[in-house]
């Protein structure tokens, strides 16, 4: 070969490889499929439940980690019951712990790499529509698909939908609170029946605990300023006080008023003048549950699935926790968790997805709902949570639950008969969040915080974000 | 003879071998050539090709989405308004103070600590090479390691910090929990991290300093800070600007250390950064068009430097 002749093949190659790069890198996310999954055309109309005799593989991500031991063991004797009534549905589990890293998962979205039913928070469905990733489900689910559909809170499916089309099925949610610990109630003299309800209420029972406990390490209250968990809070407390988020239409800030600067001052003089806020503030999520369950802190603002947590992970005791209404009463902030169905994934793929998450999530005594399985696993019965069942559903479930109860529920009690009314997240939640994390922080970091101040520009940047995406 | 006619035959083989029909001399030494770079080739190919893969491409795809807006799953052209988005961003000029704030305490603190570290360990007589690996050591720790040390460190309760200034009955401070003090505290974690590296530079340099020098300096009865100022600058010249522009490069760029530390944005946006503010974009707001357009913002400072650095460089080549 001559020189010039091996210059031209070399020249050849890398221009082959330049292609091949960027073929390999092409964003054209509807090709991509990292779960190998497969499936024959669908044989039936989109509203009918899925043939058992189709022969479908799907991808399903948040299987949980095998250090899980009671709940990854459920999951897989789930599916193998699943499989009894449809034989030939393959489930390829995808374990993750926590079930959404928020980065992962937009990067996911991005490349169009998750999987064919994928877990997601409720505030996620803008963004997962955004990157064109989600199924339009409305007319796979009905009553023969999804039985129990009439007694879902059409709040929480509401949530889910956009355009009045369905993009979700909801598997668990909740509605925040005021977690506390009854023991540090007890140990400061206070009554641990009888918990905050209003954020005075709050402010002089955390100085109490400070005041008695302090000199052991143990503060009144805790919140966060970091990682959305921040801004997730901020938003909570001021749902709480009567203040909103974003206003009705979703096009503008409406949390710039007194309701909002009243909670700020409050956990500002808390943190300055009482001091009864430790001084590192939560940056992350785990930081409070973290410090409830080694038992530092009095109470913070919470969801009732934090409680087994802090039970598991910090070994707390089921008995030493209990849970009040969010401090106001007003409106409570409520999310939860769903599943959303890939976009390119086919009819009968989908059929099967919403089967798998009927079976596992949405039927009573089976999947989540199995509560004396729950209470031979060890695992916590009786928390107030999920709260999306209405009707004859949630009445068999409140009967079910209750029966089989491992934990002291009257713990929860304040909580579950406050019934306060319920606001989903504001649209663009996770948005929004990243920005009031920076109002919390400045209050619970700075004591000379300008509090309107802070507020004047988280307003500014969350208009401009928001304008951003209409 | 049986010496002789071995190798002859040898030869003879060999010589048929390469070079093949209608082969010669030339073609033999050619294939060969061709051989020893295919081989070559090969190599640079696979670099090439990761260049092109983890490198090049995603620069050519930033600045392509710098340009465009996706909604639906729908990418159209939007022109300008990503960029005019983040310049009207409430925050971009925070990013920009936090950064420069950060570049500015980097050469402060992790340009000259580097250097005077390098001229005490030049000037020891024992235990120099111990000490140099000492100084090297938090180079080889995982960054997460030094992060969540020196994170226990800082803690306003029960940090060594807090406590060693309690000892000697000094105010505490709050270290990364205040927007006074957080990026400074990440600066001085950072320096403490990746100081090992310029240091052993620094000391190269300092050794290729002829003794004469510093002989005729001393001479002329100049001390220490003299012989530092006339001699050891002055040689090291070179050295110093090269790092000096590496550093701003990098520095510019910093993510790493504000993430792990302080979650990114700290207390008030305090150390907020452009590169975490384009993660926060991307990430947060899933807005990958503007973070590309900041990208864009910062991509044309650096190129700045860049170029300088080139310059420099190539003068001291």
């Amino acid at each position: 070969m001559s020189r010039i002749g091996y210059r031209r093949l070399v020249a050849v190659a890398l221009v082959a490889g330049i292609g091949l790069t960027g073929a390999a890198c092409s964003s054209s996310s509807d090709k991509k499929d990292d779960t190998g999954s497969k499936a024959t055309s669908s044989t039936s109309s989109v509203g009918t439940p899925l043939d058992p005799k189709t022969k479908v593989t799907i991808s399903v991500d948040c299987e949980p980690p095998t250090t899980k031991k009671a709940e990854r063991q459920q999951w897989v004797d789930d599916v193998a019951e699943f499989n009894k009534t449809y034989p030939n549905v393959t489930i390829n589990s995808k374990d993750a712990f926590p079930c959404e890293d928020p980065a992962k998962f937009t990067a996911q979205l991005q490349a169009g790499s998750e999987t064919d039913a994928f877990y997601s928070y409720m505030t996620d469905l803008q963004q997962v529509l955004d990157a064109g990733q989600a199924a339009d489900i409305t007319d796979y689910v009905n009553e023969k698909t999804v039985p129990n559909l009439a007694d879902i809170d059409p709040g929480v499916l509401n949530v889910l939908k956009d355009g009045g089309k369905l993009y979700g099925l909801p598997t668990s949610n909740y509605q925040m609170g005021l977690i506390y610990n009854r023991k540090i109630f007890k140990d400061a003299g206070l009554n641990p029946d009888q918990p905050p309800t209003t954020w005075d209420e709050v402010r002089q029972d955390a100085k109490v605990i400070q005041d008695k406990l302090g000199s052991k390490g143990i503060n009144g209250y805790m919140d966060n300023s970091g990682g959305n968990q921040g801004g997730w809070h901020l938003v909570s407390e001021m749902y709480g006080v009567g203040s909103k988020a974003v206003s009705d239409d979703g096009q503008k800030a409406a949390f710039n008023n007194d309701e909002t600067k009243s909670v700020l001052s409050t956990l500002h003089d808390m943190r300055w003048t009482d001091k009864s806020l430790p001084a590192t503030p939560g940056l992350q999520w785990g930081d409070v549950q973290k410090a409830m369950g080694t038992g530092k802190i009095g109470m913070y603002v919470g969801a009732p699935d934090d409680i087994p947590l802090v039970v598991q992970q910090y070994k707390a005791k089921f008995e030493d926790l209990g849970m009040a209404p969010i401090p106001g009463g007003k409106t409570s902030l409520f999310g939860g968790n769903d599943y959303m169905f890939k976009k390119s994934a086919s009819p009968d793929q989908i059929k099967a997805g919403i089967a798998w998450i009927n079976f596992k999530y949405l039927t009573l005594e089976k999947g989540q709902f199995n509560y004396p399985r729950n209470k031979t696993d060890g695992l916590p019965v009786g928390l107030p949570q999920p709260f999306f069942f209405t009707g004859a559903s949630k009445a068999k479930d409140t009967e079910t639950k209750t029966a089989n109860a491992t934990v002291p529920v009257e713990n929860f009690k304040s909580y579950v008969d406050a019934q306060v009314p319920v606001l989903p997240e504001p649209p663009n939640a996770q948005k929004i969040y990243t920005v009031l994390d920076t109002v919390m922080s400045g209050v619970l970091t700075n004591k000379g915080a300008d509090i309107s101040k802070l507020l004047s520009t988280a307003e500014t940047q969350v208009n401009s974000l928001l304008a951003a995406s209409q | 003879m049986a010496a002789t006619t071995v190798p002859e035959n040898t030869t003879k083989r060999h010589a048929g071998r390469t070079s093949g029909p209608g082969g010669g001399a030339a073609r033999t030494g050619l294939s060969r050539k061709v051989r020893q770079n295919l081989q070559a080739h090969g190599f640079l190919i696979g670099a090439l090709l990761c260049f092109l893969m983890f490198s090049w491409y995603p620069m050519i795809r930033e600045f392509i989405m710098s340009f465009q807006e996706t909604k639906r799953g729908t990418t159209s052209w939007v022109g300008f308004k990503n960029l005019n988005r983040v310049y009207h961003d409430p925050y971009f000029w925070t990013a920009w103070k936090n950064t420069a704030e950060f570049t500015l305490y980097a050469l402060v603190i992790g340009f000259l600590v580097p250097f005077v570290v390098a001229i005490v360990l030049n000037e020891l007589r024992h235990a120099r090479a111990y000490l140099r690996v000492l100084v090297y050591l938090p180079v080889m720790l995982p960054p997460v390691a030094g992060v969540l040390l020196f994170k226990y460190f800082y803690n306003p309760d029960y940090g060594l910090f807090n406590h060693i200034l309690k000892t000697l009955h000094l105010p505490t401070s709050q270290w990364l929990d205040s927007s006074h003090t957080a990026m400074i505290s990440v600066v001085i974690a950072a320096t403490w991290m990746s100081m090992g590296g310029a240091t052993l530079i620094y000391l190269a340099a300092l050794q290729n300093i002829p003794g004469e020098l510093y002989e005729a300096a001393d001479l002329d009865g100049a001390g220490l800070l003299s012989k530092i100022w006339h001699v050891t600058i002055p040689q090291t010249r070179m050295v110093l600007s090269l790092m000096l522009l590496l550093q701003i490069v990098a520095t510019m760029q910093e993510f790493t250390n504000v993430f792990l530390l302080t979650g990114g944005n700290g207390p008030e946006n305090s150390t907020m950064t452009v590169v975490y503010m384009v993660y926060q974009y991307a990430f947060r707001y899933n807005n990958f068009g503007s973070a590309a357009a900041l990208g864009l913002f910062l991509l044309l400072v650096l190129a700045v430097f860049s170029g300088l650095y080139t310059r420099l460089s190539r003068n001291s080549d």
